[in-house]
C-alpha cells in the first residue's frame, strides 16, 4: 500500500474519530439530564446561590452574596491571603449599573 | 483514478517520503504541536463544560436575594422588616433565611450551615453535604458534636447525607432545624440572614429590585442574573489566567513553527531547485508544502483535540482542576457533562491549523519562483 493512503486512511480515521466523540458523545446522556435537574431542583429547593468550589473565605464560598468591598473586608488595607481569593475576578458590572437601584434620600447628602 | 487525484496522493508520497528525511525534527514539532493543541482544547473544553453546568444549575436559585447593609457590610435582618417590604406587586413570596459558616478546627474547613422547617429536619438532626461525610467519616445516624462559637458542646445525630451527585452545589453544606440554628450561633429571635423573594415574572424583576431599594435604602438586591452573570465572569477570568500563566508556552510554540514553516534550511532550499530543475512547476512544489502543512498541522488538532476530551470529560481535568476549579479542604468530586461549544472548536482549529500552514506558503513560493540554478548555489 502506498504511503499516501495510509496517512490519508489515518487522517479520515481520526477525523471521525474526533467527529464522534465531539458529536455523538457530547451534550447529556439521560443519567446526566437526571443529576443536572436533581441539582437544580436542590437549588431550588434549598436557594442556593453559590457552588461549593471554594470553601476558604466567605467571598470564596459565596461570591455573587459577598460585600462590594471584599478586598478589605477583614479590616482596613487588609491583604487578601487566601489562595482562591487571587482567582476570584473583581465584579464586572457596568459602572453605574446599580444607580437605580441605590438608595433614595429625601434630604440632601 | 482521476488524473487530478492521482496527482494529489504522488505529491503525498513525496511529501511523506520528505518529511521522513527529516524524521526527529518533524516527530518533535507534531508532539510540541499536539501538546499546545491539547493544552489549549482541555482549557477550553473545561471551562465550557463547568460555565454551562453553574449556569444550569443555578438558573433555579432565587430570583432576589436581599441583604441588609450596615456600614457597607452585610448585616442581620431586623424583627419587622420583612413586613415593611409589605406587599409588592409581582412578588409571589417572601421568606427570612438563615443560614451562616462554621469553622471546624478537626479539618480545618469551613461548612456552611443553613436553618430548614422543622418538617425537613428534626431538631437535634442535621443533614450533610458528602464531602464532609467523606472528610469526617459520617454515614446516616452517625452523631458528631460542633463547638459553637459560644464555646458549647452541641451534638447532633446524622439523619441523611446528601447525594454525592450534588457535591458540586452541597458539598460543604450542613441542613439544621431552624431552632439548632438559632441555638447554636446564638442568633437572636426575630432576626435573619437575608431575604429570598420570588418573583413570578422575569420582566418584572428589575422593577421589584428598584421598589425594594427604594422602600429599604439600606439594603442590597441580588438578582438571579448577577449570581448568573458572577459565575460567567469567575470563569473567564481563570480562563484567561491560565492563558497568561501559558502565554509563554503558547509563544514559544508560536516562535518554533514560525521558525519551523517560514524559514527554509538549506536542505530544503536544494531540494526544491533540484524539483524545478527536473521539471516540477512552481505550483505543484506549493501544493507538495501545502500537503506538508495540511497532514502536520491536522494531525496535530485532531490528536490534541481528542487527547483533551478524554482529560477532561473521563480524567477530570487533573492538570488545570486546581486552577480553574480552586483550592480547599472540602474539595467537591464531580465529573462534568460534556458540552461543547461548536464555535470554541472552530476558533481553534482557525488559530493551530490555518496559521501553521499558511505560514509555510510564503517561504516556499519565494524559492519556488527563483532560478533552480540560484537556488542550488545558495
Amino acid at each position: 500500500m502506498r504511503p499516501s493512503t495510509v496517512v490519508l486512511a489515518l487522517l479520515a480515521g481520526l477525523a471521525l474519530a474526533f467527529a464522534v466523540i465531539f458529536g455523538h458523545f457530547s451534550g447529556s446522556t439521560a443519567t446526566d439530564a437526571e443529576r443536572l435537574a436533581a441539582n437544580r431542583a436542590l437549588v431550588e429547593h434549598y436557594g442556593l446561590t453559590d457552588l461549593a468550589l471554594f470553601t476558604e473565605a466567605r467571598y470564596t464560598r459565596h461570591p455573587s452574596q459577598a460585600d462590594l468591598h471584599s478586598a478589605f473586608q477583614d479590616h482596613p488595607s487588609a491583604l487578601e491571603h487566601f489562595p482562591t481569593g487571587s482567582l476570584v475576578s473583581p465584579r464586572s458590572l457596568p459602572l453605574f449599573r446599580d444607580a437605580s437601584l441605590a438608595g433614595k434620600t429625601t434630604s440632601p447628602d | 483514478m482521476h488524473p487530478w487525484l492521482e496527482k494529489q496522493l504522488h505529491l503525498i508520497d513525496f511529501t511523506l517520503a520528505s518529511l521522513a528525511r527529516r524524521k526527529t525534527k518533524n516527530v518533535g514539532l507534531l508532539l510540541a504541536y499536539t501538546l499546545i493543541v491539547f493544552v489549549l482544547a482541555s482549557l477550553s473544553l473545561f471551562t465550557h463544560a463547568l460555565r454551562s453546568e453553574a449556569s444550569y444549575v443555578l438558573a433555579g436559585s432565587p430570583e432576589v436575594i436581599l441583604q441588609r447593609m450596615v456600614a457597607g457590610r452585610h448585616d442581620l435582618i431586623p424583627p419587622g422588616y420583612l413586613e415593611r417590604i409589605g406587599r409588592i406587586r409581582g412578588v409571589q413570596k417572601k421568606e427570612g433565611r438563615l443560614w451562616g459558616y462554621y469553622y471546624d478546627p478537626v479539618v480545618n474547613a469551613n461548612y456552611t450551615f443553613m436553618a430548614r422547617p422543622a418538617s425537613e429536619v428534626a431538631d437535634g438532626t442535621i443533614m450533610v453535604g458528602s464531602a464532609l461525610a467523606r472528610e469526617r467519616g459520617l454515614a446516616p445516624n452517625n452523631t458528631i458534636s460542633f463547638r459553637s462559637y459560644a464555646g458549647k458542646l452541641f451534638g447532633f445525630t446524622v439523619a441523611a447525607v446528601l447525594s454525592p451527585d450534588s457535591e458540586l452545589l452541597s458539598a460543604d453544606l450542613v441542613l439544621l432545624s431552624e431552632n439548632d440554628f438559632r441555638r447554636f450561633f446564638e442568633y437572636p429571635e426575630g432576626h435573619y440572614t437575608d431575604i429570598a423573594l420570588s418573583v413570578a415574572n422575569p420582566q418584572e424583576v428589575r422593577t421589584v429590585a428598584a421598589k425594594l431599594s427604594t422602600a429599604l435604602p439600606d439594603s442590597r438586591p441580588i438578582l438571579r442574573e448577577e449570581v448568573l452573570r458572577t459565575y460567567q465572569s469567575l470563569f473567564d477570568w481563570r480562563e484567561g489566567i491560565v492563558l497568561t500563566v501559558l502565554a509563554g508556552a503558547i509563544l514559544a510554540f508560536a516562535i518554533l513553527a514560525w521558525e519551523k514553516a517560514s524559514g527554509l534550511s538549506a536542505e530544503e532550499r536544494r531540494e526544491i531547485g533540484i524539483l524545478k530543475a527536473i521539471g516540477w512547476e512552481t505550483g505543484d512544489i506549493i501544493r507538495m508544502k501545502v500537503w506538508e502543512g495540511l497532514i502536520i498541522s491536522l494531525t496535530a488538532f485532531l490528536l490534541g483535540g481528542i487527547a483533551a476530551y478524554v482529560h477532561v470529560f473521563h480524567f477530570g481535568a487533573a492538570v488545570f482542576a486546581p486552577v480553574l476549579k480552586g483550592w480547599s479542604v472540602l474539595y467537591p468530586r464531580f465529573t462534568l457533562v460534556p458540552a461543547v461549544d461548536g464555535l470554541q472548536i472552530a476558533t481553534l482549529f482557525f488559530f493551530t491549523v490555518v496559521p501553521y500552514t499558511a505560514a509555510v506558503l510564503v517561504p516556499i513560493w519565494r524559492a519556488a519562483i527563483t532560478d533552480p540554478d540560484a537556488v542550488m548555489r545558495a
